[in-house]
């Protein structure tokens, strides 16, 4: 256990250490503020059904810097190490493989979860000043950032395994990045095709992030997805563990 | 401290070792010698438990590396060729990382880096940033983090290449003091170190262990010769009789302005000054210079290790 902490505050630290992490909060937050700011004004014309978190959660400006924020913070997690040569340093100390993979895994999750902290000040703010609630039920507030850790805790386990596969952080980057916006992009077919078939929609509407997003902005916490996101989750921690593992043993 | 039986790498249509057997008692320093390609940093990655073998077995401390690696690795400081680190820590912080993973209890580490520090000599560039500093102090930092957790085998693979003497004298030193209290393995190319370092040698090939002996005993049992240089006037004759004498296996002449040069090749043992200076006073050479060159590690190593074999 001490070997876990260890290693994760190692991981934490080194985030902080490089430049990226900076320059990611940076962008992240300026978008992710500039996303609030064009919804409110949005609002602000019409009478509208939504509430303001479910208006920030909703549209592209946000899904797109939150997908591109994974493949750049887990880019560096393994293909750095591996470049460093620090790899073979790191897997002849006493410690077990499954050890190294959840500490860095959960180091990534942990830098996210810094990422989003600021945002809860935008909601605050917004009810300091007008008086009105951001969302309709408080239980929105918990769905919400429930979703975002989950949602959150599959893309960067893609993430980490993307890295684990390759020396080059490029190509570990490009692949986090390819694997989930596709894995995204299955939610927005719906919209584009127009499926009539129930089960193909049911499906859909099953795997997809959008709908989960809408549901739970709205208050609407559901188990499916809940269960979804863990039990994907854990099978690409394994999968990064087979990866880690292989890539030891290859060498 | 270290049992290898029949232990074999291979890869894909390329066998790196075979059939390796070998043992290092505890508080021997054991140099590993072979030329680039020879199998040395495959058979120290196996023993760290970096590479599985292919086949045959190999324990540290009495532990199997396969079987219980964990316990293994904690017996073992390891130094990898080219010494990674992590350029972005400070050197005490690195070291106190690594004190960590390697299960230094926490009230300890702050006296274990501290002795490392001492021993290394990294007191002055303790908190400075691995990425600026020289290869000489990242090797020692490297040295450092092997023995931080105060290990009883010490596995370096080339640990002085690419020092400059001083700091070539500075490790040398550094490892000398280590042996007796523990086991040292060390790979390296540097022969004269491996004189003066190690208790034992043992020297690899083309993935097969050539000889395994104290270097002593390796000078005196190999063919390779001593050779003896004697520059003389007026010896007309003295390549016949240089070769007569008992123990002088070969005779060169090279015939200079003023003088002749007889290059000598001799057996281990011998030691035919004594003859080589009564034939000259017999015969009335003018000897002008008469130098002998004892047998050295390196032409054992280039011996055992050339490509013919």
């Amino acid at each position: 256990m001490k070997t876990f902490f260890t290693l994760l505050l190692r991981e934490i630290k080194s985030f902080f250490y490089s430049p990226i992490a900076y320059v990611v909060l940076f962008y992240f937050l300026f978008l992710s503020g500039y996303n609030f700011y064009m919804q409110i004004n949005l609002m602000n014309g019409f009478p509208t059904e939504i509430t303001v978190v479910q208006a920030f959660f909703a549209p592209a400006i946000f899904w797109f810097p939150f997908v591109l924020s994974f493949p750049l913070i887990t880019m560096r997690t393994y293909s750095e190490e591996f470049r460093m040569g620090t790899f073979e340093t790191l897997t002849t100390a006493p410690v077990k493989d499954s050890q190294v993979v959840l500490a860095k895994f959960f180091g990534v999750l942990f830098f996210y979860s810094i990422l989003w902290a600021p945002s809860l000040a935008s909601f605050a703010i917004f009810e300091r000043i007008s008086g009105h609630s951001a969302t309709n039920a408080t239980g929105a507030y918990y769905g919400t950032y429930l979703l975002l850790f989950l949602v959150g805790s599959l893309y960067s386990a893609i993430g980490c395994l993307s890295s684990a596969l390759t020396k080059d952080q490029i190509n570990a980057a490009t692949i986090s990045f390819t694997t989930i916006t596709l894995l995204l992009f299955v939610g927005f077919l719906p919209e584009v095709l127009n499926i009539s078939a129930p089960a193909v929609k049911d499906l859909f509407s099953y795997i997809s992030t959008i709908q989960h997003m809408q549901d739970f902005s709205k208050g609407v916490i559901d188990s499916r997805s809940i269960v979804w996101y863990t039990s994907m989750t854990a099978l690409v921690l394994f999968l990064n563990f087979q990866v880690f593992q292989y890539r030891k043993w290859k060498s | 401290m270290i049992k290898v039986e029949n232990l074999t790498k291979r890869y894909a249509g390329f066998t790196a070792i075979r059939d390796l057997n070998f043992e290092v008692a505890q508080g021997e320093i054991v140099g590993f010698l072979g030329p680039n390609g020879a199998g040395k940093s495959t058979t120290m990655k196996i023993l760290t438990s970096y590479l599985p073998p292919t086949s045959g077995s190999a324990t540290i401390a009495g532990f199997d590396i396969f079987t219980e690696s964990l316990k293994a690795r904690k017996h073992l400081g390891y130094l990898p060729e080219n010494t990674p680190l992590y350029t972005d820590m400070r050197v005490s912080e690195y070291l106190r990382y690594r004190a960590s993973l390697k299960g230094v209890s926490s009230g300890k580490i702050r006296q274990a880096v501290g002795d490392v520090l001492e021993l290394c000599n990294l007191r002055d560039v303790e908190r400075k940033i691995i990425g600026s500093l020289s290869k000489g102090y990242r090797q020692r930092v490297g040295l450092a983090d092997a023995l931080v957790h105060d290990p009883d085998l010490l596995i370096l693979d080339e640990p002085t290449i690419g020092l400059d003497p001083n700091q070539i004298r500075q490790v040398r030193q550094l490892i000398k003091n280590l042996g007796g209290q523990r086991t040292v393995l060390i790979s390296t190319h540097i022969l004269p170190e491996v004189e003066i370092m190690c208790s034992r040698v043992i020297v690899i090939h083309k993935g097969t262990i050539r000889a395994s002996d104290t270097p002593e005993n390796l000078l005196k049992n190999h063919r390779a010769a001593g050779r003896m240089r004697i520059e003389a006037h007026n010896a007309p004759n003295g390549r016949e009789l240089l070769s007569q004498i008992p123990g002088v296996k070969e005779v060169t002449e090279e015939i200079l302005e003023t003088s002749s040069v007889f290059q000598m090749k001799l057996d281990a043992n011998a030691d035919p000054c004594a003859d080589a200076l009564r034939l000259a006073s017999q015969h009335h050479w003018e000897i002008r210079e008469i130098t002998r060159r004892r047998p050295t590690l390196e032409d054992v190593f280039v011996e055992l290790t050339h490509e013919d074999n």
